[in-house]
This record gives structure tokens, sequence and C-alpha cells, in this order.
């Protein structure tokens, strides 16, 4: 799934700055399972932002509203008179909604409460793990079921660099460990009876199937209305 | 391939392809436009050693290029081993600079994946890491051998590039470190320079792994050292370095001696047991030392180590 985190309130603050007429908008999808920008999540900000208002002396007019999804254009029309009708929209969708809300309303103002960080799996309750980079050409079918691209800090395509020590990468993320992806590789490739695999010298990854071959698009020709 | 059968004609080349017990040290760019202290610093490391190798943004800290600081150190009369890692360039940048390196008078390449970018001072990069190590190796190989770019496409004529390689025995999972140093030899890497060694039955023990495999017939293996200068520098390896293996004893030896000319003398002792030792072990070609930011502690231990005069090549 798509995950995000809310901005911080400061933030959020700046980008609807001197407008009258607030409308937060969640997205009943990813965000909302991730807990970041459901309708439950838009309500709360919309309070936050009206008591915040009403502290500062000013006149502002907040109310809420949530989609099913904020990506597709359908789910978008179910909410166009309440959009219509705000100064600006805090879309608290994914990036993917947001710009679908941006675009179909433009020029309406939308601004972004939430930061889109990734794709991601929860391990447990509130807790996600980055699992796929999207990259355009999945190669877990070599690597035992586990992403070197996304998992691995240097995106190594031939087993653990030198920093790897003790099932740990020797890179940290916000003070905490990162599993070394190479070493669960290779845990799972023995577990599988396929270590071979691990000898094989894997050639550079086409990256023009990623997001360094400019913006992507999917066509399924077969599944178009005729 | 040179005229001479030689792969890239430099003397480090020729001095392990004579099979005579070679010389590597480390000389780190400067954090600054005073490009003069690499002559300084070659200066000092060029009676003592058989080339020098010029680190590219180690620890992801900036410094002056390590294609111009090779050409440099050139100038000044060391034969460099320019090293180029994968996390500040991507594919065409890289041979751009293979392709050109030989004109500045550049023969030898250490190919690396890099220090991670959150190790630096520019913790807010973004790494390249285009290519792995493995696949720089294997590029440089295809340039030099069949005159082709990574893409395929021909050119006239190939740089002519002693191609070298790092390998950590201390990473784990241990038994895939001499595998992984197969992978390296089967892309192409001539020679091999390793992490800096101080557990040195660990070492032992990768060095039987990488015979068992037949690896020190096919690539001539450099044991890395790093002097150290105190007990405050062991520790700080012991805890903090990625990488790193500092037995208890290396530590307890540093912190038996007074620091200052006391332990940085221990410290040099203790780098020229190491080398004597290596130049026991079947498959050791040569050592590279890597005297951080300490390069006159070089020319001492090698002469100390009995490895002086350095011999002269045609």
């Amino acid at each position: 799934m798509i995950t995000a985190e809310r901005k911080p309130f400061e933030e959020i603050l700046s980008l609807v700055e001197g407008q009258k007429k607030i409308l937060v908008a969640g997205c009943d999808t990813c965000v909302a399972i991730c807990l970041t920008g459901g309708e439950k999540e838009a309500e709360i900000l919309a309070s936050e932002l009206r008591l915040k208002a009403q502290q500062d002396g000013r006149e502002v007019e907040v109310t809420h509203t949530s989609a099913i999804r904020q990506c597709e254009w359908e789910y978008l029309d179910m909410i166009a008179k309440q959009v219509e009708e705000a100064d600006v929209v805090l879309s608290m969708a994914c990036g993917i909604g947001i710009q679908s809300m941006a675009e179909k309303y433009a020029p309406k103002l939308v601004m972004p409460a939430v930061d889109t960080n990734m794709l991601g799996m929860p391990q447990e309750h509130a807790v996600w793990l980055e699992r796929c980079a999207a990259c355009g050409h999945c190669g877990i079918g070599l690597t035992g079921g586990v992403c070197p691209i996304v998992r691995c800090s240097k995106s190594l395509l031939n087993g653990p660099c030198g920093g790897s020590h003790a099932g740990l990468c020797e890179v940290r993320r916000d003070n905490e460990d990162i599993e070394c992806a190479w070493a669960l590789i290779y845990e799972r490739l023995k577990a599988q009876g396929r270590e071979e695999l691990m000898l094989e010298v894997r050639g550079p990854k086409d990256w023009s199937k990623s997001s360094s071959g400019g913006p992507r698009k999917m066509v399924r020709e077969e599944a178009k209305p005729v | 391939m040179t005229e001479n059968g030689f792969k890239s004609g430099g003397k480090l080349e020729k001095i392990l392809a004579a099979g005579k017990f070679a010389v590597t040290a480390e000389l780190g760019p400067p954090k600054s436009a005073d490009t003069s202290v690499i002559a300084t610093k070659a200066a000092i490391l060029a009676d003592c050693t058989d080339a020098v190798n010029i680190t590219d943004n180690q620890t992801a800290v900036v410094r002056v290029s390590s294609i111009v600081s090779s050409h440099l150190t050139y100038e000044a009369g060391c034969e460099p081993v320019m090293q180029l890692t994968c996390r500040d360039r991507n594919r065409l940048a890289m041979q751009a600079d293979i392709l050109g390196m030989n004109a500045l008078g550049i023969h030898n390449l250490l190919c690396l994946t890099g220090d991670h970018q959150s190790f630096g001072n520019h913790p807010q990069a973004k790494g390249v890491f285009d290519l792995d190590a493995i696949n720089l190796i294997k590029m440089v190989k295809d340039m030099r051998d069949d005159k082709i770019f990574q893409c395929g496409d021909e050119m006239p004529v190939g740089p002519a590039v002693y191609i070298g390689c790092a390998e950590n025995p201390f990473g784990d999972p241990f038994e895939f470190r001499a595998l992984r140093l197969k992978k390296k030899i089967i892309a192409g890497a001539d020679f091999v320079q390793t992490q800096c060694i101080f557990n040195v039955p660990k070492f032992k023990k990768w060095m039987e792994m990488v015979r068992a495999e037949g690896l020190h017939q096919e690539i001539k293996i450099m044991a890395g050292i790093t002097p150290i200068k105190g007990a405050g520098m062991a520790r700080y390896m012991q805890k903090f370095v990625p990488g790193i293996d500092v037995p208890q004893d290396i530590v307890d030896r540093m912190a038996g001696v007074e620091k200052g000319p006391a332990s940085q003398a221990e410290g040099k002792k203790i780098a020229v047991e190491m080398i004597k030792e290596f130049a026991e072990i079947e498959g050791v070609a040569g050592v590279h030392i890597m005297a951080i930011e300490w390069e006159p502690a070089v020319p001492e231990i090698v002469e100390a180590a009995g490895l002086m005069p350095r011999p002269a090549v045609a």
C-alpha cells in the first residue's frame, strides 16, 4: 500500500495562510488504512485548524470531507460541490490523490497536508516498512523474494557490501537499525536450497524502466472500452 | 591491453606480475582548493611505495576529485591508483573519466561501491548507485578488452587500465566473503586491496577460503593495513567504523602505552609486525597501507618491515 505521514501543523498552516474557506479532504483508501488521511484524520485536522483560527482571532471556515479514492475522477465527482465552495482544498490523500484533485478542479488551490513516503507493508499495528520502489522490472524471483533495490541502502545487485554486519546494514535510519537486504537474501536462498544464485553476476539495472526514463504511462489495450 | 602485453603498463601491475611483494599507500586529497598538499604527501610516499591510492570523496566527505588528485600525484612522481565510487556518478560520468584517465598519467583504477552518503558531510545528497562495484569492474574490463561501452557501442581505442577492487574479509555473511571476491574476479578485477586488517586470525581464515577456491592464483591480493595512533583511535574504530573488526587485544596493547610519541611508535610497530606476518601467508601479494592523515608514518613502516628499497621496473 501507499503510505503517507501528516505534515507538521506549522507547515500546513503556512500552506493555507490567508485563506478563508478551507476544505480538508481525506481519502478512504491507502492513507486511511495507514491512519494518516482518512475521514477521521480529516475531521481532526479540520478541528485543529478551527481551534487555531479561534485562538488567533481569525475568521476562517473549515469543513471536511472524504472521497472513497481521491485518485479516481468518479469519486472526486462526489465531492464536487464542497470543493467548488472552498478557497483552498487541503488534501490528505497520497501524492496521486492530491494531483488528481488539483487536475480535476484546476485552477482551484489544492495543498498537500501529508508527505507521501513509500510503498510499504504493515509489519505490525501502526508500523510500516518500505517494500517496493516501483522500479519497473521486478527481479525478486532471483533474490528469494527480498527486493535489493529498495531494501539495500545502495541498491546493490550482487551481494552485500563490506558494511554488512551481523545481519544489519551499515546505514541506520532515524537512529534505528536496518536489516541488511543481502543477508536476508542469502539466508532465504539457503533455506530454499538455491544459494548458488548468489554467485551469478547480475548485470546493470535498466533504470529507464523506473522514473529515470521520465514519467511512466501504462496502457492496457485489451481492457480499453471498444 | 598495451603493446608489451600488460593490461596497463603501469609499475604496480609490473611489480605484481613479477611476483614481487608490492606496497601501496593511501593519499587523501584535501578538503579545500589548496591542492599543494597533494604534492607534499606524494613526495613522502614516492620512494616507499609502488603506487598510491587516491581516495574518491572518502567516507562521503567532499574533497578534491580523485581524477584531478591522481593527475597531480602523477605529476609529483607517484603512480596513482584512482579510486572511483558508484555513489557519486552514473555510468556516463564514470566512463567519461575512465576514457580520459590514461591521458592524465593514470593507469590503475580501484572500483568501489562507496561509503553511503549518510556517513558524510552531505547526508541529504542523492546517492547515485546506478551500478554496483561488480558492474563497474565489468564495465571497465569491457572497455579495455573488448573496446565497448557499457551500452555495447564500440570505441576505436580502449583505455589501458589495471583493474582493482576492494573486499572486506570482516563483513558478513563471512562464508560469502571469498565468494564475493570470486564474483569480482569473474567481472574482471586484476587486483584487490582489502579492508584494513586488525583481526589477523580471521583474515587468515578468509585467506584459507580464498585459496580453497583457487582465487589467489587469479587475482593479486594486497592486505590492508592502517597504523593506529593511539588507544582512542583503536576504540573509535572498534565501536563506530562499519566493517572494521578491531580485536580487544589490539585496543589493550595501545592502551598500555602513553598517548603521544610512545603510542604512535607502538601503532607503527603493530603495522610492521602485521606486514611481516602477511608476507608469510600464501596468496598475499602485497600490502596496502592506509595511514589516515598520517602519511609520514608510511616510509618508516615500510623501512622497518624490510621492504626498502622498492623494486625498479623497466
